[in-house]
Protein backbone atom coordinates (compact mmCIF):
# COMPACT_ATOMS: atom_id res chain seq x y z
CA UNK A 1 0.00 0.00 0.00
CA UNK A 2 2.54 2.64 -0.25
CA UNK A 3 2.38 5.47 -2.72
CA UNK A 4 4.98 3.55 -5.13
CA UNK A 5 2.64 1.11 -6.43
CA UNK A 6 0.76 4.10 -8.06
CA UNK A 7 1.82 5.09 -10.95
CA UNK A 8 2.86 8.38 -10.90
CA UNK A 9 4.42 8.15 -7.47
CA UNK A 10 2.19 11.01 -6.63
CA UNK A 11 -1.81 11.34 -6.13
CA UNK A 12 -1.49 14.81 -8.21
CA UNK A 13 0.68 13.14 -11.02
CA UNK A 14 -2.14 10.19 -10.81
CA UNK A 15 -5.35 12.92 -10.96
CA UNK A 16 -3.85 14.64 -13.57
CA UNK A 17 -2.91 11.66 -15.67
CA UNK A 18 -6.16 9.92 -15.13
CA UNK A 19 -7.80 13.39 -16.70
CA UNK A 20 -5.54 13.10 -19.89
CA UNK A 21 -6.22 9.73 -20.55
CA UNK A 22 -9.55 9.70 -20.54
CA UNK A 23 -9.73 12.91 -22.72
CA UNK A 24 -7.53 10.81 -25.39
CA UNK A 25 -9.54 7.62 -24.25
CA UNK A 26 -12.73 9.85 -25.13
CA UNK A 27 -11.68 11.46 -28.22
CA UNK A 28 -10.70 7.86 -29.54
CA UNK A 29 -14.41 6.28 -28.75
CA UNK A 30 -15.90 9.28 -31.02
CA UNK A 31 -13.79 8.81 -34.05
CA UNK A 32 -14.51 5.43 -33.79
CA UNK A 33 -18.17 5.36 -33.47
CA UNK A 34 -17.95 8.73 -35.96
CA UNK A 35 -16.21 5.65 -38.68
CA UNK A 36 -19.05 3.35 -37.38
CA UNK A 37 -21.37 5.21 -38.35
CA UNK A 38 -20.00 7.07 -41.64
CA UNK A 39 -20.53 3.67 -43.82
CA UNK A 40 -21.91 0.08 -43.89
CA UNK A 41 -18.67 -2.14 -41.94
CA UNK A 42 -17.09 -4.36 -43.68
CA UNK A 43 -13.26 -6.08 -43.12
CA UNK A 44 -11.59 -4.12 -46.18
CA UNK A 45 -13.09 -0.86 -44.53
CA UNK A 46 -11.44 -1.54 -41.52
CA UNK A 47 -8.39 -2.43 -42.42
CA UNK A 48 -8.21 -0.01 -44.55
CA UNK A 49 -9.19 2.62 -41.84
CA UNK A 50 -6.81 1.26 -38.92
CA UNK A 51 -4.48 0.47 -42.03
CA UNK A 52 -3.23 4.24 -41.98
CA UNK A 53 -0.35 5.18 -39.83
CA UNK A 54 -1.96 8.79 -38.06
CA UNK A 55 -4.72 5.96 -37.14
CA UNK A 56 -2.13 3.31 -36.07
CA UNK A 57 -0.52 6.12 -34.05
CA UNK A 58 -3.44 7.30 -32.59
CA UNK A 59 -4.65 3.54 -31.64
CA UNK A 60 -1.43 3.33 -29.73
CA UNK A 61 -1.80 6.51 -27.95
CA UNK A 62 -5.32 5.17 -27.24
CA UNK A 63 -4.02 1.61 -25.72
CA UNK A 64 -1.53 3.21 -23.83
CA UNK A 65 -4.48 5.68 -22.30
CA UNK A 66 -6.39 2.77 -21.50
CA UNK A 67 -3.79 0.84 -19.59
CA UNK A 68 -2.66 3.80 -17.85
CA UNK A 69 -6.20 4.90 -16.63
CA UNK A 70 -7.05 1.17 -15.45
CA UNK A 71 -4.10 0.90 -13.66
CA UNK A 72 -4.64 3.63 -12.10
CA UNK A 73 -8.32 3.46 -11.25
CA UNK A 74 -7.85 -0.31 -10.22
CA UNK A 75 -5.02 0.72 -8.09
CA UNK A 76 -7.12 2.91 -6.07
CA UNK A 77 -10.51 0.66 -5.72
CA UNK A 78 -7.97 -1.94 -4.20
CA UNK A 79 -6.32 0.11 -1.58
CA UNK A 80 -10.31 1.60 -0.79
CA UNK A 81 -11.79 -1.84 -0.61
CA UNK A 82 -9.19 -4.52 0.54
CA UNK A 83 -8.52 -3.19 3.78
CA UNK A 84 -7.88 -4.83 7.29
CA UNK A 85 -11.16 -4.29 8.33
CA UNK A 86 -13.29 -6.56 5.86
CA UNK A 87 -10.45 -8.94 4.93
CA UNK A 88 -8.65 -9.25 8.21
CA UNK A 89 -5.09 -9.87 9.24
CA UNK A 90 -4.31 -11.21 5.62
CA UNK A 91 -5.14 -8.05 3.82
CA UNK A 92 -2.24 -7.37 2.30
CA UNK A 93 -1.40 -10.72 0.98
CA UNK A 94 -4.73 -10.27 -0.57
CA UNK A 95 -4.21 -6.74 -1.52
CA UNK A 96 -1.09 -7.82 -3.20
CA UNK A 97 -2.91 -10.67 -5.56
CA UNK A 98 -5.61 -8.58 -6.34
CA UNK A 99 -2.49 -5.92 -7.59
CA UNK A 100 -0.96 -8.80 -9.51
CA UNK A 101 -4.05 -10.05 -11.04
CA UNK A 102 -4.68 -6.39 -12.22
CA UNK A 103 -1.17 -5.46 -12.79
CA UNK A 104 -1.38 -8.87 -15.63
CA UNK A 105 -4.47 -8.04 -17.38
CA UNK A 106 -3.56 -4.20 -17.91
CA UNK A 107 -0.32 -6.02 -19.02
CA UNK A 108 -2.46 -8.25 -21.55
CA UNK A 109 -4.75 -5.16 -22.60
CA UNK A 110 -1.62 -3.33 -23.42
CA UNK A 111 0.26 -5.90 -25.60
CA UNK A 112 -2.49 -8.28 -27.44
CA UNK A 113 -4.40 -4.75 -29.23
CA UNK A 114 -0.79 -3.53 -29.64
CA UNK A 115 0.14 -7.05 -31.59
CA UNK A 116 -3.36 -6.27 -33.85
CA UNK A 117 -2.66 -2.87 -34.42
CA UNK A 118 1.08 -3.53 -35.66
CA UNK A 119 0.44 -6.75 -37.13
CA UNK A 120 -2.39 -5.65 -39.31
CA UNK A 121 -1.35 -4.75 -42.73
CA UNK A 122 1.12 -7.38 -43.02
CA UNK B 1 -42.79 8.80 19.34
CA UNK B 2 -40.64 4.84 18.84
CA UNK B 3 -37.42 5.54 18.82
CA UNK B 4 -34.62 2.85 18.43
CA UNK B 5 -31.55 3.77 20.09
CA UNK B 6 -28.25 2.29 19.42
CA UNK B 7 -26.68 0.93 23.19
CA UNK B 8 -23.28 -0.70 23.46
CA UNK B 9 -21.39 -0.67 27.09
CA UNK B 10 -17.92 -2.31 25.63
CA UNK B 11 -17.59 -3.64 29.74
CA UNK B 12 -20.96 -5.25 29.91
CA UNK B 13 -22.27 -5.75 26.23
CA UNK B 14 -20.69 -8.58 23.92
CA UNK B 15 -22.10 -6.75 21.54
CA UNK B 16 -24.01 -3.80 20.41
CA UNK B 17 -27.77 -3.73 20.70
CA UNK B 18 -30.50 -1.45 19.31
CA UNK B 19 -32.92 -0.84 22.11
CA UNK B 20 -36.48 0.02 21.40
CA UNK B 21 -38.26 2.78 23.48
CA UNK B 22 -41.69 4.45 23.24
CA UNK B 23 -41.67 8.15 24.23
CA UNK B 24 -44.88 10.54 24.80
CA UNK B 25 -43.78 14.08 23.19
CA UNK B 26 -46.03 16.77 23.80
CA UNK B 27 -48.09 17.95 20.76
CA UNK B 28 -46.79 21.89 21.11
CA UNK B 29 -44.02 22.99 18.85
CA UNK B 30 -40.97 20.80 17.49
CA UNK B 31 -38.52 19.12 19.82
CA UNK B 32 -34.78 18.98 18.96
CA UNK B 33 -33.40 15.17 18.70
CA UNK B 34 -31.19 16.51 21.63
CA UNK B 35 -34.98 17.14 23.93
CA UNK B 36 -35.73 13.61 22.99
CA UNK B 37 -32.41 12.43 24.06
CA UNK B 38 -32.42 14.21 27.21
CA UNK B 39 -36.18 12.78 28.24
CA UNK B 40 -34.81 9.24 27.66
CA UNK B 41 -31.69 9.77 29.61
CA UNK B 42 -34.18 11.31 32.85
CA UNK B 43 -36.00 7.94 32.84
CA UNK B 44 -32.68 5.53 31.77
CA UNK B 45 -29.77 7.52 33.21
CA UNK B 46 -27.41 5.28 31.80
CA UNK B 47 -27.88 6.14 28.21
CA UNK B 48 -24.89 8.17 27.14
CA UNK B 49 -24.14 10.59 24.55
CA UNK B 50 -22.25 14.21 24.39
CA UNK B 51 -23.73 17.47 24.67
CA UNK B 52 -22.42 21.55 25.64
CA UNK B 53 -24.43 24.30 24.34
CA UNK B 54 -27.38 22.65 23.02
CA UNK B 55 -27.22 25.61 20.28
CA UNK B 56 -25.11 24.10 17.22
CA UNK B 57 -21.62 26.04 18.38
CA UNK B 58 -19.83 23.10 20.14
CA UNK B 59 -20.09 20.31 17.99
CA UNK B 60 -20.45 17.70 20.74
CA UNK B 61 -23.73 16.25 19.87
CA UNK B 62 -23.13 15.02 16.48
CA UNK B 63 -25.08 11.96 15.75
CA UNK B 64 -26.75 9.46 13.10
CA UNK B 65 -30.49 9.74 13.07
CA UNK B 66 -32.37 7.79 10.72
CA UNK B 67 -28.95 7.59 8.81
CA UNK B 68 -28.34 11.16 8.43
CA UNK B 69 -25.57 12.92 10.47
CA UNK B 70 -26.50 16.07 11.87
CA UNK B 71 -26.52 17.64 15.15
CA UNK B 72 -29.05 16.77 18.15
CA UNK B 73 -29.53 20.08 19.10
CA UNK B 74 -30.02 21.70 16.42
CA UNK B 75 -32.15 18.71 13.85
CA UNK B 76 -35.82 19.54 14.64
CA UNK B 77 -37.48 15.78 15.21
CA UNK B 78 -39.76 16.82 12.51
CA UNK B 79 -36.97 16.79 9.94
CA UNK B 80 -35.61 13.16 10.83
CA UNK B 81 -38.51 11.10 12.40
CA UNK B 82 -40.18 9.03 9.54
CA UNK B 83 -43.82 7.61 10.41
CA UNK B 84 -43.22 8.21 13.96
CA UNK B 85 -40.48 6.37 13.91
CA UNK B 86 -36.57 7.78 14.77
CA UNK B 87 -33.48 5.39 14.75
CA UNK B 88 -30.60 6.78 16.79
CA UNK B 89 -26.94 6.08 16.08
CA UNK B 90 -23.21 6.90 16.43
CA UNK B 91 -21.47 8.57 13.80
CA UNK B 92 -20.75 5.78 11.96
CA UNK B 93 -17.10 4.88 11.26
CA UNK B 94 -15.60 5.87 14.87
CA UNK B 95 -14.97 3.35 17.50
CA UNK B 96 -17.84 3.59 20.21
CA UNK B 97 -16.96 4.33 23.93
CA UNK B 98 -20.38 3.98 24.75
CA UNK B 99 -23.83 4.43 23.41
CA UNK B 100 -23.55 7.82 21.33
CA UNK B 101 -20.31 8.34 22.50
CA UNK B 102 -18.05 7.73 19.56
CA UNK B 103 -13.62 8.11 20.07
CA UNK B 104 -12.59 11.02 17.75
CA UNK B 105 -9.14 10.48 18.11
CA UNK B 106 -8.84 9.61 14.68
CA UNK B 107 -10.67 12.70 13.54
CA UNK B 108 -8.28 15.01 15.20
CA UNK B 109 -5.24 12.90 14.24
CA UNK B 110 -5.83 14.46 10.83
CA UNK B 111 -6.89 18.03 11.57
CA UNK B 112 -3.43 17.97 13.62
CA UNK B 113 -1.96 16.92 10.12
CA UNK B 114 -2.62 19.50 8.39
CA UNK B 115 -1.56 22.28 10.48
CA UNK B 116 -4.30 23.91 11.66
CA UNK B 117 -2.32 26.92 12.76
CA UNK B 118 -0.89 30.47 11.56
CA UNK B 119 2.44 29.97 9.99
CA UNK B 120 4.31 33.23 9.21
CA UNK B 121 8.06 33.35 9.16
CA UNK B 122 8.08 37.59 9.18
CA UNK B 123 8.38 39.37 12.70
CA UNK B 124 5.20 40.18 13.52
CA UNK B 125 4.20 43.85 13.59
CA UNK B 126 3.87 46.01 16.96
CA UNK B 127 -0.37 45.18 16.82
CA UNK B 128 -1.56 42.72 14.59
CA UNK B 129 -0.77 41.43 10.75
CA UNK B 130 -3.93 42.75 9.10
CA UNK B 131 -5.83 41.90 6.00
CA UNK B 132 -7.79 43.75 3.53
CA UNK B 133 -11.32 43.11 3.84
CA UNK B 134 -11.16 41.18 0.63
CA UNK B 135 -8.31 38.99 1.75
CA UNK B 136 -10.76 38.45 4.89
CA UNK B 137 -13.66 37.65 2.95
CA UNK B 138 -12.08 34.70 1.47
CA UNK B 139 -12.52 33.11 4.41
CA UNK B 140 -15.74 32.97 4.88
CA UNK B 141 -17.62 29.12 4.45
CA UNK B 142 -14.49 27.71 6.03
CA UNK B 143 -13.83 29.31 9.40
CA UNK B 144 -17.16 28.63 10.80
CA UNK B 145 -16.24 24.77 11.45
CA UNK B 146 -17.01 23.52 14.48
CA UNK B 147 -15.31 20.43 14.06
CA UNK B 148 -18.31 17.95 14.61
CA UNK B 149 -17.30 15.31 12.25
CA UNK B 150 -20.45 14.98 11.20
CA UNK B 151 -19.16 15.10 7.53
CA UNK B 152 -15.78 13.10 7.54
CA UNK B 153 -18.00 10.29 9.13
CA UNK B 154 -20.40 10.43 6.12
CA UNK B 155 -17.82 9.94 3.81
CA UNK B 156 -17.08 6.54 2.55
CA UNK B 157 -13.50 7.54 1.65
CA UNK B 158 -12.72 8.24 5.09
CA UNK B 159 -14.53 5.13 6.36
CA UNK B 160 -12.17 3.52 4.17
CA UNK B 161 -8.80 4.88 4.65
CA UNK B 162 -9.40 6.85 8.03
CA UNK B 163 -5.39 7.11 8.47
CA UNK B 164 -4.66 8.43 5.42
CA UNK B 165 -7.20 10.40 3.41
CA UNK B 166 -7.32 13.35 5.65
CA UNK B 167 -11.19 13.72 5.59
CA UNK B 168 -13.79 16.47 4.35
CA UNK B 169 -13.26 18.40 7.71
CA UNK B 170 -9.87 18.15 7.81
CA UNK B 171 -9.19 19.84 4.04
CA UNK B 172 -11.66 22.54 4.54
CA UNK B 173 -9.16 23.97 7.49
CA UNK B 174 -6.06 23.25 5.37
CA UNK B 175 -7.73 25.26 2.31
CA UNK B 176 -8.61 27.88 5.30
CA UNK B 177 -4.77 28.39 5.69
CA UNK B 178 -3.72 28.19 2.65
CA UNK B 179 -6.25 31.10 1.46
CA UNK B 180 -5.30 33.00 4.28
CA UNK B 181 -3.02 35.85 3.21
CA UNK B 182 -1.16 36.32 6.28
CA UNK B 183 -0.04 32.38 6.38
CA UNK B 184 3.36 31.93 4.73
CA UNK B 185 3.49 28.10 4.47
CA UNK B 186 1.58 27.65 1.32
CA UNK B 187 4.11 25.67 -0.20
CA UNK B 188 5.39 23.64 2.75
CA UNK B 189 1.30 22.43 3.27
CA UNK B 190 0.49 22.02 -0.71
CA UNK B 191 3.55 19.74 -0.51
CA UNK B 192 2.43 17.91 2.67
CA UNK B 193 -0.84 16.79 0.88
CA UNK B 194 0.40 15.70 -2.93
CA UNK B 195 0.21 11.95 -1.78
CA UNK B 196 -2.27 9.87 -3.51
CA UNK B 197 -4.59 9.43 -0.20
CA UNK B 198 -4.30 13.16 1.79
CA UNK B 199 -6.76 14.97 -1.01
CA UNK B 200 -6.57 12.78 -4.13
CA UNK B 201 -9.10 9.84 -2.33
CA UNK B 202 -11.93 12.10 -2.38
CA UNK B 203 -14.09 10.98 -4.87
CA UNK B 204 -16.80 13.69 -4.81
CA UNK B 205 -19.56 12.14 -3.43
CA UNK B 206 -20.43 15.25 -1.47
CA UNK B 207 -22.14 13.30 1.44
CA UNK B 208 -20.00 16.29 3.68
CA UNK B 209 -21.73 18.64 1.88
CA UNK B 210 -25.46 17.50 2.96
CA UNK B 211 -24.50 16.67 6.33
CA UNK B 212 -22.84 19.78 7.53
CA UNK B 213 -24.72 21.52 9.91
CA UNK B 214 -23.32 24.68 9.38
CA UNK B 215 -23.78 25.11 5.62
CA UNK B 216 -20.33 24.45 4.83
CA UNK B 217 -18.96 23.17 1.52
CA UNK B 218 -15.89 20.75 2.05
CA UNK B 219 -15.91 19.13 -1.51
CA UNK B 220 -15.38 23.26 -2.71
CA UNK B 221 -12.24 23.36 -0.62
CA UNK B 222 -11.20 20.58 -1.85
CA UNK B 223 -11.60 21.06 -5.45
CA UNK B 224 -10.09 24.37 -5.15
CA UNK B 225 -6.99 22.79 -3.11
CA UNK B 226 -6.60 20.26 -6.44
CA UNK B 227 -6.53 23.10 -8.80
CA UNK B 228 -3.85 24.59 -6.15
CA UNK B 229 -1.73 21.88 -6.66
CA UNK B 230 -2.43 21.60 -10.42
CA UNK B 231 -0.95 25.04 -10.66
CA UNK B 232 2.23 24.09 -8.80
CA UNK B 233 2.45 20.92 -10.71
CA UNK B 234 2.81 23.04 -13.92
S1 LIG C 1 -17.20 21.06 7.94
FE1 LIG C 1 -19.30 21.10 8.85
S2 LIG C 1 -19.79 18.91 9.24
FE2 LIG C 1 -17.56 19.02 8.91
S3 LIG C 1 -16.71 19.18 11.00
FE3 LIG C 1 -16.95 21.30 10.18
S4 LIG C 1 -18.97 21.98 10.91
FE4 LIG C 1 -18.92 19.72 11.18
Amino acid sequence: MTPVASLGRSGLADFVLQRATAVVLAAFALCVLGWFLAAPVNHARLAAFFGTLPMRAFTTLAILALAAHAWIGMWTVGTDYVRRHYFGRRHALYLAIYQIGCAALVFLYLVWPLAVVWGVAR
Amino acid sequence: MRISLYRYDPDADAAPRMENLELDIPGVGDLMVLDLLERLKAIDPSIAYRRSCREGVCGSDGVNMNGRNGLACTTPVSEVARRGKLTLRPLPGLPVIRDLVVDMTQFYRQYEKIKPFLQNEDPPPARERLQTPEDREKLNGLYECILCACCSTSCPSFWWNPEKFVGPAGLLQAYRFLADSRDTATEERLAELEDPFSVFRCRGIMNCVSACPKGLNPTRAIGKIRTMLVERGI
